[in-house]
């Protein structure tokens, strides 16, 4: 054992990194979903705005956060082993043809959307692995647990603007939230197993909370809703999607926040040897 | 090829910070930033407890994490392994920070002095406002090392041309050299002594060996002879 620092939260990356990672997921989840909607082209529209808003809201967070601001183009430099840099590419893609999605109303431009979103959430659960500083988010599974809690967030995202909005739910968004929440669960459970032994007891602390919250509030509560809307009338229907889609949403933002802010602990220093002094 | 290193000695390392002091003389780092920094650790269990100093910092990684996450390019590895950060690319997203496995790097946001708002003489000489908003980190002192080789001085023997923090340890614990040739003082010592290097197991190759015993005697000998 030794007892040097212990590990202590990394501090560069705050909440204005964090929403990044909450707004950018929830964002590409929605444009994810409202690409193959048989919704009317303006509630299309709208949804695929919403979804933009949302990741252009989480860049502009992040963007606070850098310390020279007037340079943030540098960011597109090193496409060749950087996943921010990546990201940043996949987010121009992803706001041309979303936006041109919008002005044409072409599916195929929504579609190449949907595409550039999912290569978004990849790109942000791949900038988490490539941090080797901290444990909680280099471990390899980092990636598919953010990549499904965005699709969950998405999925949850979308069956409230859809109820919002008065427009029927169309059923495969139904499932696929039930889909992406259980697909969600898996990968939390994946990452924990794995993870655990690596992380600081105060950076477990603040995981496990968040987690379990990714099973109660962010699994049962949902499935249990979509169930009870089925065996309901419409508007205990309208309003039981709406809670499910909202339980959902909630979960995954929390867990990315505590990943992101309360969880990110360093490793701090051992000593794999003591020094030999003293001759013999 | 080059690659200098540096290393220290656990055994002899008093924990007495001189070469904090002297980086942060040379390099007039803010205060909270200290590029060379000497931890305090206790080690063992009681009743077998042992108090080590151990000089940290960056490690000048082979494969440095910081270097393949920086979206900028800010951050390079020269050819004789020093790990560079260019302060006109930074655009100061600690992405380097977080990836960094020995918590080397720090951002500055604003000009912070020792001794509030007037930096003192050293402060003033040396004072960037380029390093404001940007990822800093120990630099090996490459100047000192390019200027001393350029006069023909060899870094790790002629102070002139060594770290700062190097030429400034009291116990002598400190040492830099370049690895990559056979008969250079650090090639010496890591063969006559037994070394390791912090979290190796994260693959990132670190410049940067702690000594903590002399090795088997066998071995000390064959490689003294040269064999």
């Amino acid at each position: 054992m030794s007892y040097g620092p212990k590990p202590w939260v990394q501090l560069h990356w705050d909440a204005r990194a964090a929403l990044n990672f909450i707004f950018g997921g929830a964002g590409s989840g929605l444009i994810l979903f409202a690409a193959f909607a048989p919704f009317t082209q303006r509630l299309n529209q709208a949804a695929f705005l919403v979804g933009l808003a949302l990741i252009g809201a989480g860049l502009l967070s992040v963007w606070m956060e850098i310390g020279r601001k007037l340079r943030a183009v540098h960011v597109f430099f090193n496409p060749f082993t950087s996943w921010m840099t990546r990201e940043s590419f996949v987010a121009l893609v992803l706001f041309v043809a979303g936006l041109s999605a919008i002005w044409t109303g072409l599916p195929q431009l929504a579609a190449l959307a949907a595409l550039a979103a999912l290569g978004f959430i990849y790109c942000q659960g791949r900038i988490l692995r490539a941090s080797k500083g901290i444990p909680a988010w280099r471990e390899p599974t980092v990636t598919w647990l953010v990549f499904w809690t965005a699709v969950a967030e998405g999925a949850g995202l979308f069956l409230v603007f859809a109820v919002l909005a008065g427009t029927r739910v169309p059923a495969l968004a139904v499932a696929s939230l039930a889909l992406a929440v259980v697909a969600r669960g898996i990968a939390w459970s994946g990452y924990r197993r794995r993870v655990e032994a690596q992380l600081a007891p105060k950076a477990r602390a603040a995981l496990e909370p968040a987690g379990k919250q990714l099973y109660q509030l962010g699994a049962v509560v949902p499935l249990a809703l979509l169930l009870t809307g089925e065996a309901t009338d419409i508007f205990a229907s309208g309003a039981a999607l709406l809670l499910a889609g909202a339980a959902a949403l909630a979960a995954g933002w929390r867990f990315k926040f505590v990943l992101v802010v309360r969880a990110s602990f360093n490793q701090g220093f051992a000593l794999p040897r003591v020094p030999a002094r003293g001759g013999k | 090829m080059t690659r200098w290193v540096m290393i220290a000695d656990l055994r002899r390392c008093v924990g007495c910070q001189t070469c904090t002091a002297a980086c942060k003389h040379t390099n007039a780092t803010p205060p909270e930033v200290q590029w060379r920094r000497v931890l305090d650790m206790e080690v063992g269990e009681y009743p077998d407890v042992k108090r080590v100093f151990v000089p940290v910092g960056c490690m000048h990684c082979a494969d440095p994490p910081c270097m393949h996450v920086c979206p900028s390019t800010a951050t390079r590895k020269r050819s004789d392994g020093i790990v560079t950060i260019d302060y006109d690319l930074c655009i100061g997203c600690a992405y380097c920070a977080v990836a960094c496995p020995y918590q080397a790097r720090y951002k500055t946001d604003k000009p912070n002095f020792a001794y509030g708002d007037a930096p003192m003489e050293n402060e003033a000489a040396v004072h960037d406002p380029k390093r404001l908003g940007v990822a800093t980190k120990c630099t090996f002192c490459s100047d000192r090392i390019d200027a001393g080789l350029a006069k023909g001085l060899k870094p790790g023997v002629d102070p002139e041309a060594t770290p700062a923090c190097v030429n400034s340890c009291i116990a002598g614990a400190l040492h830099f050299g370049d690895k990559e040739d056979p008969h250079s003082n650090v090639s010496k010592l890591l063969e006559e002594n037994e070394h390791f290097r912090m979290h190796e197991e994260l693959g990132t190759d670190p410049g940067f060996y702690y000594l903590w015993d002399k090795a088997a005697k066998e071995g000390y000998e064959r490689g003294r002879s040269g064999r």
